[in-house]
């Protein structure tokens, strides 16, 4: 970084180029996006107004969003917009092109002037996109200059999301951009205290914990991402279970089917819903251990309440049932780990490697048993 | 400093974070971006005082200007753990 006296005599910070950067080109987002309200004059042209207020289009989006509906293209284009009317005073805080996370972030605030930074994270949440590294130093320098941020404000501050850090090195923003990085709390929700207090953060502001509410709204896209899987898995066992020896098939289909599905669907339940909500709670560590608890707690409960409506039915097979509903509890307790907050790569890796093989003998013994229950 | 007593804490003794104090300048970013408080200054530089909350997220390595932290950051999902056992290259979600 090269330091020069500018005309007031004060010293000013001169961003050292980056090797290998090229021309970027300079490119507002589009006025015509639904959710901008108008557009403000700046020395660089006309930015996107944008109000802090959620609108019902902004909330139901974020709900479908929530069940896995349009979550892959629910997106705001990258760059800069305007909170307000902010001035070449006013704040510059950064987000993620998720739609979720730019209206997390401007509901936070409202009755404030402030820029929005917005990064091409592909449509990716602040977090994860820093730990691809789309949330990252250079989609960061690059957008600043693509903005011409530095004709905009007068400072030369960043207000960045704890979590975006992962991505970004705040020291080599500064080098090539003169930008300085202040990461500002993890919760959109303590902005305003954190503003107030002139950019300082209370200590449990950058902690990060994961909550009831929190692994709550979850469920929905682990229940819609494992029926995915399962519905389609129920079909086939159905109909495989029409061909049992010695019944009809409808018949076989009630008598054999039927409980099979509810076993996949109780092994759902217990690793989509009740881990998550239950998680800190359920003994163990290991996600697929507390995976194999609850779909214990849920086939105990499902089928307590309707073992009558098959009092044929064998040990045999209700051994089968009972592992496969402990299959894929424990799969999908395992893969719950990919949504939470603390569970490290190193960890999943050391899990994964002692849980699959355990999970893929008892979901082949189960269906074994199941097969033979029916066909011999 | 204290850290949550109510922190939730997956594995032990499993995280490949490094650190090496004799390299560190005090700054105290690692103390800023960590989401679980596994840093904090003392007698001027930074110590590990909760290498069991660390999640591999990298933040710390990333913001060090001293070099002075190492993990082989990731995601920690079942997808991603999945597509680089399989070689597989590609986002994971």
């Amino acid at each position: 970084m090269t330091i020069s006296p500018s005309a007031s005599g004060q010293l000013r910070f001169l961003p050292v180029a980056r090797p290998g950067a090229g021309e970027v080109t300079f490119r507002l987002p589009s006025p015509d996006q639904p959710f901008v309200r108008g557009t403000l004059t700046t020395p660089v042209g006309k930015v996107p107004q944008v109000r802090a207020g959620l609108n019902l289009r902004d909330r139901l989006g974020s709900w479908l969003a929530r069940w896995n509906i349009g979550r892959m293209h629910f997106t705001v284009e990258p760059g800069l917009y305007a909170l307000g009317r902010p001035d070449e005073h006013s704040p510059v805080l950064v987000s993620a092109n998720y739609k979720m996370s730019f209206d997390v972030l401007r509901s936070a605030l409202p009755g404030r002037d402030l820029w929005i930074l917005v990064l091409d994270t592909k449509g990716i949440n602040v977090w994860c996109a820093a730990g691809k590294g789309t949330f990252g130093t250079l989609e960061l320098l690059d957008r600043i200059q693509a903005s011409r941020l530095e004709e905009v404000v007068s400072h030369r501050r960043l207000i960045v999301p704890q979590l975006g850090a992962p991505g970004l090195a705040a020291h080599e923003i500064r080098r090539h951009s003169g930008f300085r990085v202040i990461y500002g709390p993890v919760m959109a929700s303590d902005l305003p205290r954190f503003l107030d207090n002139g950019c300082r953060a209370e200590p449990g502001m950058r902690v990060k914990d994961f909550p009831l509410s929190e692994r709550l709204v979850l469920v929905p896209v682990e229940v819609m991402q494992a029926l995915r899987v399962g519905l389609p898995l129920i079909l086939v066992l159905l109909a495989v279970s029409g061909l049992a020896r010695n019944l009809a098939y409808g018949r076989a289909v009630e008598v054999h089917g039927l409980p099979m599905a509810l076993a996949v669907l109780a092994g759902i339940l217990a690793g989509t819903v009740m881990t998550p909500l239950l998680l800190p709670w359920i003994p163990g560590r290991f996600f697929s251990g507390k995976g194999v608890l609850t779909g214990l707690v849920c086939f105990a409960g499902i089928f307590g309440f309707l073992r009558h409506r098959w009092p044929e039915q064998g040990l045999m097979e209700s051994m089968a049932l009972l592992l496969v509903t402990l299959t894929i509890a424990s799969w999908f307790a395992m893969a719950f780990t990919g949504a939470t907050t603390y569970t490290s790569p190193g960890g999943v890796r050391r899990e994964m490697l002692r849980a699959i093989p355990l999970q893929a003998a008892a979901l082949i013994i189960g269906l074994g048993l199941w097969l033979t229950a029916l066909f011999s | 400093m204290t850290h949550q007593m109510s922190e939730l804490t997956y594995l032990e003794d499993v995280v490949s974070l490094a650190y090496d104090r004799n390299r560190c300048i005090g700054c105290g970013m690692c103390v800023t971006v960590c989401p679980h408080q596994v840093f904090a200054l003392q007698r001027g530089r930074a110590d590990m005082v909760a290498r069991n909350h660390c999640m591999e997220c990298g933040a710390c390595m990333r913001n060090c200007p001293a070099g002075a932290i190492t993990v082989e950051a990731g995601e920690g999902c079942v997808r991603g753990v999945i597509n680089e056992l399989l070689g597989i290259e590609g986002p994971c979600c």
